[in-house]
């Protein structure tokens, strides 16, 4: 067995490693933030646009989803300059990250907003709300609340599609740890610490998006439960009827 | 220390009666008629079709202010999409609707009719107020929040002010302690009377109720019937899709039987319930007032 505890530790405590890391969680929450503006402005241009409007939200959907996000990068990082549109390799990989995310969440979006209540609007609307109101104050915080459990799962899948960019030689974690690796050639402690890296990243992101959902359920929790006062009256009565256990 | 549970205040008022009481009494309970204002809803040969389902046909109607107009029918009869016409929540096909001063939906330009586009109605709308059978209440808003959302983030009023005013029409529909609460924790008979709050917040002319006691289980329905009786007391201008014909009894200065798609009466309480002269109000009434 050739396994080096030695390298292991080294690269888990590794300066390099862990800039690599953040580069990943940065670089996943920007292309997360544009894609997420990206998918509203297509469900809403897919959802309440003209034909044509409709037509383009469709075709960026379609186009996304349906090719490869390594494909995309390369075209965008490595393609694009052929038309003389040049991009820095942070650029590309945002550009190329969020654009997927956007088309993917697009679709979350929409259906998100398909399961408010269509009374919602009407009731929004009889108090005199414009649809940018209507929007904005009524249907997508109640959207939100169906958005988010998919949401974060796009979350957790952007943190590892970004090792993706470390072929066009973005520096987050992946592109690290294979530097790393031709350095010494300690293939497997490497990576593992980058798994175990990706593994720590995509657990923090589980208990955050616990509190955001949390905070979005409040509203519609368990129907109102029984006050402390009507709790100790309720146990005083079962006891006087009676019951020894309460 | 061994104390029973004590019951707790009861909220509610003393419950209206909706059975239907007998001729002796209803003559005695016929109310002193009341001074009505100009007319605030014009209604004037409203068409509404949905494809091939002729919802509204030819339906003219006339409401002074201060007036309570109740609308009965069977269901399909056009008398829910009669009033979602009147707030605009439905495009009319023809026909012309005036409410608190504006012309619903279109705008007169050199003779001809605009169709308005949205903000433009929305503007419109605010001074009408609806009520629906769902409540629709903002689920993921606290009770006064609700009330407070439209005033405060589309009138851009000063929140306390907005606030008070809140609190106040919460105590008017007997629920000043649910402020905090979020409608989902309320019953359903409590929603309907936010929901009230919540219209009335926006200072409407007119209030447009859409069978406002239809999703209540029975013994909710008086508490939002009082509130709604206490409103028409108050001189507010109400248009009342119900079957609650006690309410109609209490409250409604006229009552308007529909049958498919038109008016077919429309007479004052008294005379709708003792001497309808429409077949379809007598059917209608037995079936209603006969279990």
């Amino acid at each position: 067995m050739n396994w080096s505890w030695t390298f292991f530790f080294e690269y888990l405590t590794n300066g390099f490693m862990f800039r690599g890391a953040w580069t990943t969680v940065w670089l996943s929450v920007i292309s997360m933030t544009i894609g997420l503006g990206l998918g509203v402005v297509a469900a809403m241009m897919k959802m309440y646009g003209n034909a044509a409007v409709r037509y383009i939200a469709e075709f960026y959907i379609w186009l996304f989803r349906g090719t490869p996000v390594l494909i995309q990068l390369i075209i965008i990082y490595t393609g694009l300059p052929q038309l003389g549109i040049r991009l820095n390799v942070i650029e590309s990989a945002i550009l190329g990250l969020a654009l997927n995310e956007g088309a993917y969440l697009a679709e979350i979006i929409r259906a998100g907003i398909m399961s408010v209540d269509k009374g919602q609007n009407d009731a929004a609307r009889s108090v005199g709300m414009t649809w940018r109101e209507r929007m904005y104050l009524v249907i997508l915080p109640q959207a939100t609340r169906t958005i988010i459990p998919p949401l974060g799962n796009q979350f957790n899948g952007m943190l590892k599609t970004t090792s993706l960019a470390s072929v066009i030689s973005m520096e987050e974690l992946m592109r690290n740890a294979q530097m790393l690796a031709q350095i010494n050639f300690r293939v497997l402690e490497v990576y593992s610490v980058a798994a175990l890296w990706y593994l720590l990243l995509v657990s923090i992101w589980g208990l955050i998006q616990q509190r955001i959902e949390a905070h979005y359920e409040k509203p519609f929790g368990p129907a109102a439960a029984i006050s402390p006062e009507a709790a100790k009256e309720l146990k005083k009565a079962m006891q006087k009827a009676g019951a020894t256990k309460v | 220390m061994t104390q029973g549970i004590q019951n707790a205040p009861h909220p509610e008022r003393p419950a209206m009666t909706i059975d239907a009481p007998p001729p002796a009494a209803r003559a005695a309970t016929s109310r002193p008629t009341k001074a009505l204002g100009a007319p605030i809803v014009l209604i004037e040969n409203v068409q509404k079709a949905f494809g091939d389902n002729h919802v509204l046909r030819d339906v003219s109607m006339t409401i002074r202010q201060g007036e309570v107009v109740v609308i009965c029918g069977r269901s399909g009869s056009g008398k829910s999409t009669l009033l979602r016409c009147i707030d605009q929540l439905e495009t009319i096909d023809g026909g012309t609707i005036r409410a608190a001063g504006h012309l619903m939906g279109f705008r007169e330009k050199n003779g001809k009719r605009v169709a308005l586009r949205d903000a433009e109605i929305a503007r419109q709308q605010r001074d009408l107020g609806m009520v629906f059978q769902n409540f629709n209440l903002f689920p993921h808003v606290s009770v006064i929040e609700n009330i407070m959302m439209a005033p405060v983030r589309i009138l851009k009023r000063p929140r306390a002010e907005v606030k008070a005013e809140a609190r106040e029409l919460l105590a008017r529909v007997g629920l000043p302690e649910k402020e905090n609460a979020y409608p989902r924790q309320l019953s359903g008979g409590q929603q309907q009377r936010v929901a009230i709050a919540r219209a009335l917040a926006m200072k409407p002319q007119v209030m447009l109720f859409d069978e406002p006691t239809s999703a209540l289980d029975p013994e909710m329905i008086s508490e939002v019937l009082d509130v709604m009786v206490d409103l028409s007391h108050q001189g507010m201008t109400m248009i009342v899709v119900t079957h609650e014909m006690g309410f109609a009894r209490a409250a409604a200065d006229r009552v308007v039987l529909m049958h498919g798609g038109e008016i077919v009466e429309e007479a004052p309480p008294e005379q709708f319930f003792t001497n309808p002269r429409s077949e379809h109000t007598k059917l209608f009434l037995s079936k209603i007032l006969s279990h």
